[in-house]
C-alpha cells in the first residue's frame, strides 16, 4: 500500500512522487488534499493532490522540503512505501462555467493549481494561468498547465525566464488587458495575500487555497484554523479553499509559523544524525 | 443479564457473613503513584487493588435483592454478579460477568465516572456512608484476566457471512463490532486515523488509560474476527454506495465528535492557544514529546486550561507532566458544578494544578510576534439555576484580572464531525450536526444505516457510548433478520 512508482525531482527542493492509491485516486476531486505520514515517526502532513491515474490507481503528489517529514518523503525513492496516506479530503474546487478565469500559482502551489485548470478549461472557461516563481528552475509543470491553459504568462523575480516580476504584475496586465471573471490563487500564503489585495482593487471575485499546520486533517484538532470575514474557520472541513478578499492573511502568517523554532531545531538534529 | 442470585454458592456466599460486618469494612482505597513522582512522567497514576483488597472490598458488597446499583449503569452490567465472584476468588468468572454485558470493562473501570452512575445508586450511599468501589473491582477483574493471559473470548454464534461496516473504532465503534461479530456478522471497522481505538487512543492519556490496555481489547476483537482498515473515510475515501456494492447490508456510524468548540472571544487564533484534541493528539496519538517522533510541541512554563471536563483534567495534567510551571484550570462555574470525574479533579491537585474556579477567560492577549502572554480573566459568581440545572455563572462587573500565560489549551466541548454526516445523502441531521435516529433502535432515517456514541449525543462518556454500540447491534441484528 501507498508504494511510490514514480518520482522526479522538480529541483533540488521540489519533489514529484507519484503513490500507488487506487482508492483515493477514485474519489478524489480538484482541490481535495491527503494526508501523509512519512513513516511511524512521522508528522502528518497535509498535500493537495496534483493529478491521478484512476486506470493505474495512482495520485501524484508535489513536495518540497521544508522540515523534517518533507524531506523524509523527499528522499523516498520507487518502491519505498509511505507509511500512512488517508483522504481525499477538504471540499472540491467549485467548479463551472465563470467566463474568463486568471488562475496564479507559486512555487509548488502550481501543483495543486494544476488540477483546478483542468477542470476550469475542461468546463468550457477561458483560462490564463500565470506561473511564478524565484527562478526559472523552480517554474514546474509549465508543459502540463499550459496543456489547459489559453495562455501561460510566467514571471521570476530574478528574470531568468519568462518575465521578471512578482505574480501580481502578471495578473494587473492581464486584468488592464481584458475583463476578468475570476481569480484562483494557490501558493505562499504571503503571495496569496498580495493576489488577493490586487484582485480586491479590481473587484474581481478570488479563491485562494490554503495550506495550514493540520494534525488530523478532519476536522478534531483546530490546528488549522484561521478567521474568515471575522469568523473563524477550519481549512481541513470547511476549505481548504476561501474567499481570499476575506482570509486574514497576516493571522494565517502569524500561525504557519507557530512551531518554526521547534522545526528548525528538528531539522537540525536530523541533519546532523545522518 | 443477572445472574441467579440464589444459586447455592451466591446464597452460601451471602449468609457467611452478617450485613453488619459487611458494612463495618472501610471502604479500600486505590493503590497510586505519588503525586509529585507521577506529574513527571506518564506512567499509570493507579495502580489498581491487590488480590486481597478486592476480595475485602468484594465483602462489603450486600448483594441486594434489588441491586440499584445496576440501574445508575448505562449498560446495565451485573454488578453484584461480578462483585461476588471475586469476594469467592474466582476472578476470572468475574471478568466473564463483566465482559457478558461490557465490551471493554478494563477501559471502563478506568474511565467511567463511577460516583456519577453506579456507585452514586450504591446502598451504601442511602445509609450515609462510602459506596462499594464498583469501578476498582471491575478494574481489578478485567485486569486480572488480562494479566492472566488466559483472556475468555464470549462465545460466538456461527458465521453468517453478512457483511457489516462500522465507522470510526472508538468506544462506540468497538462495542458494536463485538457484539456483531458474537452474533455472527462478517465485521469490518473503517478508521479515519492511523490508530485504533479513536478517543481512546488520541485523547485519554497514558497515566489514565495506558495503550497497551486498549490494543489487547483490540486483539481480542481481532481474535473474534473483526477486521479492521485504517486511514479510510467512509464518505471520503470510500463511499456509502461502494460500500453497499460490496454487499454490506448495514452500517454504524460511530465517528465521535471530532470538531473542537472555541469560544470566539479576542486572541484566541493567537499562536499557543490551542484545543485540548490538538494538545492531546499531538502528545497522546503522535507522541510528540518523545524526541524520537517529528511532530512538534510547545512545552509551556504558565498554562492555562479552560474548562471543568475530563478532557480539560487530562490537558491540564499532561501539561504538568511536560514540565509547565504554573498549571492552572480557568473554569467559570464553582468546584462543585464540575463534569470532570472527582478522581481526576483530586489527582490533578494532588499534582500541583491550581483551580482557578469561578473565572471566565474573555481576552487574549499577544506580543508582537502573535504570541500569547496573557489572559483576561472575568470574576464570576453564581446565580440562579439553568437549563443543566446547575446554578448559572454571572459575571461580577469591573471584577477583572490579567494573569500572564504563555499556552494556553480551549477544552470547553466538542461539536459532531461534519465529514460523515455531510457525505451521506438523505441522511437527517440535527440542526447542531448530530445525526438524528430513533433512541430506541439508533436507527437513523436510511434504514441500514444506524449511529451511535457522539455523533449521535454531541459530546458525552465512554460508556453511553459503549452502551448505544450495543443497542445498535441488537436493533441492527433484528432488522436484519427480518429483512
Amino acid at each position: 500500500m501507498n508504494r511510490i512508482v514514480e518520482k522526479e525531482y522538480f529541483s533540488a527542493n521540489v519533489v514529484k512522487i507519484v503513490i500507488e492509491a487506487p482508492l483515493i485516486a477514485k474519489a478524489r476531486r480538484a482541490g481535495h488534499f491527503v494526508i501523509v505520514r512519512v513513516d511511524e515517526k512521522g508528522e502528518r502532513i497535509p498535500l493537495t493532490i496534483a493529478t491521478s491515474d484512476t486506470e493505474k490507481g495512482t495520485i501524484t503528489l508535489v513536495v518540497q522540503k521544508m522540515g523534517v517529514s518533507s524531506t523524509k518523503l523527499c528522499n523516498l525513492n520507487v518502491g519505498d512505501s509511505i507509511t500512512d496516506v488517508v483522504g481525499p479530503l477538504g471540499k472540491a474546487t467549485h467548479i463551472e462555467k465563470f467566463g474568463t478565469v486568471v488562475c496564479a500559482g507559486g512555487g509548488v502551489g502550481i501543483a495543486p493549481l494544476l488540477p483546478i485548470v483542468e477542470a476550469l478549461k475542461k468546463a468550457g472557461n477561458r483560462v490564463i494561468t500565470v506561473l511564478a516563481a524565484r527562478t526559472k528552475d523552480l517554474v514546474i509543470l509549465e508543459k502540463q498547465i499550459a496543456e489547459y491553459s489559453d495562455e501561460v504568462v510566467v514571471m521570476t523575480d530574478d528574470g531568468s525566464y519568462g518575465k521578471k516580476g512578482l505574480v501580481t504584475h502578471g495578473i494587473e496586465e492581464i486584468i488592464n488587458r481584458e475583463k476578468v471573471d475570476l481569480c484562483v490563487t494557490i501558493g505562499p500564503a504571503i503571495m496569496m495575500k498580495f493576489v488577493a489585495l490586487l484582485t480586491k482593487k479590481y473587484d474581481i471575485p478570488t479563491v485562494a487555497s490554503l495550506n495550514t499546520i493540520m494534525v488530523d486533517g478532519t476536522g478534531m484538532c483546530g490546528a488549522c484554523r484561521i478567521t474568515v470575514d471575522g469568523q473563524t474557520k477550519f481549512v481541513c472541513v470547511d476549505g481548504p479553499e476561501f474567499d481570499a478578499h476575506k482570509v486574514d492573511f497576516d493571522e494565517m502568517l502569524i500561525r504557519l509559523g507557530a512551531y518554526r523554532e521547534e522545526e528548525m531545531l528538528a531539522m537540525e538534529k536530523f541533519k546532523n544524525n545522518k | 443479564m443477572q445472574e441467579d442470585r440464589n444459586t447455592p454458592w451466591r446464597s452460601a456466599l451471602r449468609q457467611s457473613m452478617k450485613p453488619k460486618e459487611r458494612t463495618a469494612i472501610e471502604r479500600t482505597k486505590m493503590n497510586e503513584l505519588d503525586g509529585d513522582y507521577r506529574s513527571r512522567n506518564s506512567e499509570e497514576v493507579n495502580l489498581g487493588l491487590t488480590e486481597e483488597q478486592a476480595v475485602i472490598e468484594a465483602k462489603r458488597c450486600l448483594d441486594c435483592a434489588n441491586p440499584s446499583c445496576m440501574t445508575g449503569c448505562p449498560v446495565g452490567i451485573d454488578i453484584p454478579g461480578f462483585i461476588k465472584n471475586i469476594e469467592r476468588g474466582e476472578f476470572l468468572e468475574a471478568a466473564k460477568t463483566l465482559k457478558e454485558t461490557s465490551a471493554l470493562p478494563a477501559v471502563c473501570g478506568r474511565v467511567c465516572p463511577q460516583e456519577k452512575q453506579c456507585e452514586a445508586q450504591c446502598i451504601y450511599v442511602k445509609m450515609g456512608k462510602q459506596p462499594v468501589a464498583i469501578g476498582f473491582l471491575e478494574r481489578f477483574a478485567a485486569d486480572y484476566e488480562r494479566e492472566s493471559g488466559k483472556i475468555s473470548l464470549p462465545k460466538m454464534a456461527a458465521k453468517n457471512g453478512r457483511k457489516i461496516g462500522v465507522v470510526g473504532s472508538g468506544p462506540s465503534g468497538l462495542s458494536f463490532a463485538g457484539d456483531m461479530a458474537k452474533l455472527g456478522y462478517d465485521v469490518t471497522v473503517f478508521e479515519a486515523l492511523h490508530e485504533i481505538g479513536g478517543v481512546l487512543k488520541y485523547g485519554i492519556p497514558e497515566f489514565r488509560l495506558p495503550n497497551k490496555i486498549v490494543d489487547v481489547e483490540i486483539n481480542n476483537l481481532e481474535k473474534m474476527g473483526v477486521k479492521f482498515i485504517k486511514n479510510c473515510i467512509v464518505g471520503k475515501t470510500i463511499s456509502f454506495d461502494d460500500l453497499k456494492a460490496e454487499g454490506y447490508e448495514g452500517l454504524f456510524v460511530a465517528s465521535g465528535a471530532g470538531l473542537p468548540n472555541f469560544m470566539n472571544i479576542k486572541g484566541e487564533n493567537l499562536v499557543g492557544v490551542m484545543s485540548s484534541n490538538e494538545y492531546l493528539t499531538r502528545v497522546n496519538l503522535m507522541h510528540a514529546a518523545d524526541d524520537n517522533f517529528d511532530t512538534p510541541i510547545v512545552r509551556g512554563k504558565n498554562v492555562a486550561v479552560i474548562g471543568g471536563g475530563n478532557t480539560a483534567m487530562d490537558s491540564v495534567r499532561t501539561a504538568r507532566r511536560l514540565g509547565a510551571k504554573r498549571a492552572m484550570i480557568i473554569y467559570r462555574r464553582s468546584e462543585e458544578e464540575m463534569p470532570a470525574r472527582l478522581e481526576e479533579v483530586q489527582h490533578a491537585k494532588e499534582e500541583g494544578v491550581e483551580f482557578m474556579t469561578l473565572h471566565n477567560p474573555i481576552e487574549y492577549i499577544g506580543d508582537e510576534k502573535g504570541h500569547v502572554v496573557a489572559m483576561v480573566l472575568q470574576k464570576m459568581q453564581l446565580g440562579e439555576p439553568d437549563a443543566s440545572g446547575r446554578r448559572r455563572p454571572v459575571p461580577i462587573e469591573g471584577a477583572v484580572e490579567t494573569i500572564p500565560v504563555d499556552q494556553v489549551i480551549v477544552s470547553v466541548g466538542v461539536s459532531p464531525n461534519p465529514l460523515v454526516p455531510r457525505s451521506i445523502e438523505g441522511l437527517a441531521v440535527s440542526k447542531k450536526g448530530t445525526i438524528e435516529v430513533d433512541a430506541d433502535t439508533m436507527q437513523s432515517s436510511i434504514p441500514t444505516i444506524f449511529a451511535g456514541g457522539d455523533i449521535v449525543r454531541g459530546g458525552a462518556t465512554v460508556i453511553l457510548a459503549m452502551g448505544d454500540g450495543r443497542k445498535a447491534a441488537a436493533a441492527m441484528h433484528n432488522f436484519l433478520q427480518e429483512k
